[in-house]
């Protein structure tokens, strides 16, 4: 048996199951890599002592029937957990300790899995490298002073460093699929309505969803079968038939037909990425599939359309965050200077900014010019995959224009940072299920993940490509614990 | 179109953040590359074009009209930085 | 059918203004849970014990709307003579305020549930049709307190999302009276169809009102002032009084009317313009994102109508028809919902032979008379309906006096009373036997017979004389009309 931390969750679940590894064991040896870790600052809040008397519980009378039975895991610092604190990478919720838990958190505790630690994350998981989070920047395992990618930054650097052996985070624009990409992991972002945003701290709800992310594409298959249910708490929840997603995991695409939109091959893209692009073409059809040539005639559009349609749901939703009822309160003479202080001093910058935008998009004057066109921009946008779906049953595009920057590099250039989302944030606009799997490394040996896209509830053909892919690719992520202590 | 200081001090009003000259002039700067990535859109006629309404492709679900939510106001009032237990305390508005 | 009959003018030297006047009322939706969450709407609660997470707005909370508000304005825009609106949309009302925890009110701002329609109003002058422009749902705020504390605010949430529904009316009314004739209707057709309590001084029921004016005979509406939140019909009428006069004055002085916001001052009885909010018109309005579209199908909306109750237009139809009441009376009983059923309980308990004008009359004289000096409403009256009947049928049959019955009234108020019960055990059955009148009569003629003489000579004034000397004799239990017919015969 190979040691704990390096197992997979499947691995760990079956050793669990087979009696030849304990919860405590387990918790224990996550808990101690993650104690050594804290250079990589993936962890804001620790639960390590509550953790392993739950592992202790568990063991005492152990469920084996469960689907993560006694599995320790950590989870981005946007799901409200009951009693345990929940920051959104704030400072305006520094000392937010929330009195219930969100639906997808309750579904992983119901199925055995023990909470280690909330997860650092971009600020309100505004952000595409985990640079703007009060708690600090979170380091990438891959190599010192490299970004993690973002939002869920802190989650990507937990899983490819080895904290954990899974985690969950968001995707509002990209925030799973492309810190996986730059971490080597596998990210999963299902169906808009798929998973319940009911206790995740909103951030732009009609492009916000909860999703897997995990070292290989089993994993995320499993996770997403325990996160993914219908919530009547949530009005924007779906009810549909889901599959056992990793039961019905299979490797045989033969005959998928898989579309390549041209679209997709920016100007001044990376050598690099094109030549992913061909090589990921090269194994899908090594895999059986056939390829075809779509177009998205809109794809240009996505990235201004989404940097309006976020902003403005984020500008209203970060309006509850005025210190009266929960969260840091600056002193003021009267309402509106305590208002003003609590939030110029309680958000970064990044959410300032985009606060700012959303309210000007939204403000009188601007509303047709701006917000209106983007959303009907994002109909034209999601008119070109429905069509291009009578064609294909899912798209291959890179996950990122790039692999991990440097931390800093971009930190002064929002328009720059907002283009890593490039490939990605088509797919929220379009409310589509997408994920990234590492597919290969550039010149300097960092990541770089593919992307595949699926139609809307067809998580499951997107899995099995990436299944079937990632075992032809047989990436291998070079991890060399330079953090640890 | 230009983001001037006029414009970034009426948002902040709105949006209720405090901006000083320094930082309002940062932010016109910022949002003035960003509103110049974002003109790209003014290429597309979209004249004939319906909104979005939502990606959800499902309809309002109705709730039945019950009470389920019981008196939980000391889980309510917990959070807040004050240190009243019956209401919610802030600094009076100015009339 | 009038539209601007009434003929309320503001004079001045030279000229005469017409004052126009819209609302847009706020009633609070009868129901058991919140428009979006499901806690409880009950009034008079302790503060903040009826305060869900997603009413306070904590983190990762999501609206979920109550199927019977959507039901309790549909009835309403029903009641309306509305258009409904199959598919309607909710958007945020963007803005800061204490008692507003989500920082944004969630409304209805373009495509609102209920369209247009129309209200009869029943005025001195004829009737008046009033238009609605639209009525759509929306999140009551919660309370802030600002008298508790010198120097903070105190916020009670527990009417934080209680289900509004806004009615805006068109800028159809003219004066103060057709003010308070619309309001007791609306509140009215609400209360018949149990959407809405209108009880004002629970704050059930308030609106905002739209006061402009212009030279009458003018065709162009003038700038106009909206005095927020007023909470009783009195202070409406005295606000817009306040308000028309001082428009009119400025725009005599040749000083134009600024448009903004005004509070009306109930101690000084006057309207003053609220502090100005510099960007209080900017709501920023879009739709929500947590919620989709409203959507019902026609079985939804058709199987409300068929259930909706006989509305107050049409009983008062019936009332003149059936039961044969001047347009007057109707009014009066179908005004409100309690009134009318109480009225046609007693009609119904009154059984075979009743006199229908004589209820209306014991009802609206004797009995409004009590609820009004016991400040109590009709259901809480301390005369049921069944025994009103016994009462109005004792004087129909002739065992008691109109007279009499006051008396029996009186006793009644206490415990309600069978009046059958005390008219036997204060012995007050009138005498009706016309032997015994007769008798009683002979006597007292007899015993006057001067005034006789003198009332047969032509004094015919003496006849109230010999009346009252017959009730006295009779301690005023023999038959008025009785002692009538006998007088009259027994002086030819």
């Amino acid at each position: 048996m190979s040691e704990i931390t390096k197992q997979s969750l499947s691995e760990l679940v079956k050793n669990i199951k087979d009696k030849n590894l304990s919860s405590e064991e387990v918790t224990k040896a996550f808990i101690d890599r993650s104690e050594k870790s804290k250079e990589l600052n993936a962890y804001i809040t620790e639960n390590y002592s509550s953790a392993l008397e739950n592992a202790k519980k568990f063991d005492q009378k152990p469920n084996l029937e469960l689907k993560l039975p006694g599995i320790p895991m950590a989870v981005k610092d946007l799901f409200c957990t009951k009693d345990i604190r929940t920051t959104a990478g704030s400072k305006i919720l520094g000392n937010f300790v929330p009195t219930y838990e969100s639906t997808v958190t309750q579904n992983l505790w119901d199925e055995g899995a023990i909470l280690i630690g909330k997860l650092n994350c971009d600020e309100f998981a505004m952000g595409s490298s985990n640079e703007t989070s009060f708690f600090g920047n979170v380091q990438n395992p891959i190599d010192k002073s490299l970004v993690p990618g973002g939002s869920s930054g802190g989650s990507a650097s937990a899983v490819a460093g080895q904290l954990t052996p899974i985690t969950i985070g968001t995707d509002t624009g990209g925030s799973i699929r492309q810190p996986a990409s730059f971490t080597g992991t596998v990210g999963l972002k299902p169906t808009y309505g798929s998973c319940s945003r009911y206790g995740i701290v909103a951030f732009a709800s009609s492009l916000d969803q909860a999703g897997p992310m995990a070292q290989n594409v089993k994993d995320c298959a499993l996770l997403q079968e325990v996160i993914s249910t219908y919530d009547p708490k949530d009005s924007t929840s779906i009810e549909f038939k889901r599959n056992e997603y990793s039961k019905e995991l299979t490797n045989n695409i033969k005959g998928k037909k898989i579309g390549i939109p041209k679209e997709y091959r920016v100007e001044g893209m990376p050598k690099e990425i094109e030549d992913l692009w061909q090589k990921g073409i090269e194994f899908a059809k090594d895999c059986g599939a056939q390829i075809v040539d779509i177009t998205l005639p809109h794809t240009s559009y996505a990235l201004p359309t989404y940097y309006i349609v976020a902003p403005a749901e984020a500008s209203s939703n970060l309006a509850r965050y005025d210190g009266v009822k929960y969260g840091f309160r600056s002193k003021g003479e009267n309402l509106t200077d305590m208002y003003e202080k609590t939030r110029s001093e309680g958000f970064g910058d990044e959410v300032q900014r985009r606060i700012m935008i959303g309210t000007y998009v939204l403000s009188s004057g601007y509303y047709d010019a701006y917000y209106l066109k983007a959303q009907k921009i994002r109909k034209l946008i999601k008119n070109d995959f429905d069509e291009a779906y009578k064609k294909v049953d899912a798209i291959l595009t890179p996950s990122t224009p790039s692999s991990a920057f440097k931390i800093g590099e971009k930190k002064d250039d929002p328009v720059s940072m907002y283009l890593n989302d490039i490939f990605t944030v088509p797919v929220n606009l379009a409310g589509l299920p997408g994920i990234s799997i590492p597919a290969g490394q550039d010149t300097k040996g960092y990541p770089l993940g593919l992307q595949i896209i699926g139609k809307a509830f067809d998580e499951q053909s997107i899995l099995n490509i990436a299944y079937a892919m990632e075992e032809k690719i047989k990436f291998k992520n070079k991890i060399t614990d330079w953090w640890i202590k | 179109m230009s983001i001037d200081l006029k414009i970034i001090k009426h948002i902040s009003k709105l949006s209720r953040i405090s901006v000083d000259e320094q930082k309002a002039h940062k932010l016109a700067d910022d949002l003035n590359s960003i509103f110049k990535f974002i003109e790209k859109l003014n290429e597309l006629k979209t004249d004939n074009v319906e909104p979005l309404t939502s990606v959800a492709e499902t309809t309002l679900k109705l709730r039945t009209d019950e009470v389920k939510s019981k008196d939980i106001r000391d889980q309510i009032i917990k959070n807040s930085p004050q240190d009243n237990e019956d209401y919610f305390v802030v600094p009076k508005v100015i009339e | 059918m009038s539209k601007n009959k009434s003929d309320y003018l503001i004079n001045r030297k030279d000229n005469q203004y017409e004052v126009v006047i819209g609302l847009e009322v706020h009633a609070q939706v009868t129901s058991e849970s919140k428009l979006f969450s499901s806690s409880s709407t009950k009034f008079g609660a302790e503060p903040n014990t009826q305060v869900s997470l997603v009413d306070a707005a904590f983190p990762g909370m999501l609206p979920v709307i109550n199927e019977f508000c959507v039901k309790q304005a549909i009835k309403t825009g029903i009641g309306l003579n509305a258009k409904i609106n199959k598919r309607s949309v909710f958007d945020r009302k963007n803005y800061f305020y204490a008692d507003l925890p989500q920082g944004y009110q969630i409304s209805q701002f373009k495509d609102p549930i209920v369209g247009e329609g129309k209200v009869i109003l029943d005025m001195p002058e004829g009737q008046k049709e009033v238009g609605i422009e639209r009525l759509h749902l929306e999140q009551d705020a919660g309370k802030s307190i600002h008298d508790l504390d010198p120097q903070n605010t105190f916020v009670d949430l527990n009417r934080s999302g209680v289900a509004l529904m806004e009615i805006v009316s068109k800028p159809d009314l003219r004066s103060p009276d057709e003010v308070s004739a619309y309001i007791k209707k609306l509140r009215s057709i609400m209360r018949y169809l149990g959407t809405c309590d209108g009880n004002m001084q629970e704050g059930s029921l308030r609106a905002d009102v739209n006061v402009s004016v212009r030279v009458k005979g003018s065709k162009e509406l003038g700038i106009r002032c909206e005095i927020k939140n007023v909470n009783s019909i009195k202070f409406m009428q005295m606000a817009i009084e306040y308000e028309a006069n001082r428009q009119v004055d400025l725009i005599e002085d040749g000083k134009s009317i600024d448009q903004e916001t005004r509070l009306f001052d109930t101690k000084k009885n006057e309207t003053r313009s609220m502090r100005s909010k510099e960007d209080a018109h900017d709501y920023r309005y879009f739709p929500d994102p947590d919620l989709l579209p409203l959507e019902v199908s026609d079985e939804f909306v058709n199987e409300l109508k068929k259930n909706i109750p006989e509305l107050p237009d049409d009983k008062k139809k019936r009332f003149i028809d059936e039961f044969k009441l001047s347009p007057y009376e109707a009014t009066i009983l179908v005004s409100d919902i309690e009134t009318a059923k109480y009225f046609e309980e007693v009609v119904a308990k009154m059984g075979k032979n009743k006199d229908i004008k004589l209820a209306v009359n014991w009802i609206t004289g004797e009995l409004f008379a009590v609820l009004n000096d016991k400040n109590l409403e009709i259901s809480q009256s301390p005369v049921s309906a069944k025994n009103l009947a016994i009462l109005v049928n004792l004087i129909k049959n002739g065992t008691i006096s109109g007279k009499i019955a006051k008396t029996v009234f009186e006793l009644m108020l206490d415990g309600d009373k069978d009046p059958q019960k005390i008219v036997e055990e204060k012995g007050l059955k009138q005498q009706s036997d016309p032997k015994a009148i007769e008798a009683l009569i002979d006597k007292i003629i007899n015993d006057n017979r001067e005034k006789a003489i003198e009332y047969k000579q032509g004094k015919e004034k003496l006849f109230g004389f010999f009346v009252g000397q017959a009730m006295k004799v009779s301690g005023g239990k023999a038959n008025p009309q009785l002692i009538n017919e006998i007088l009259k015969k027994k002086l030819q």
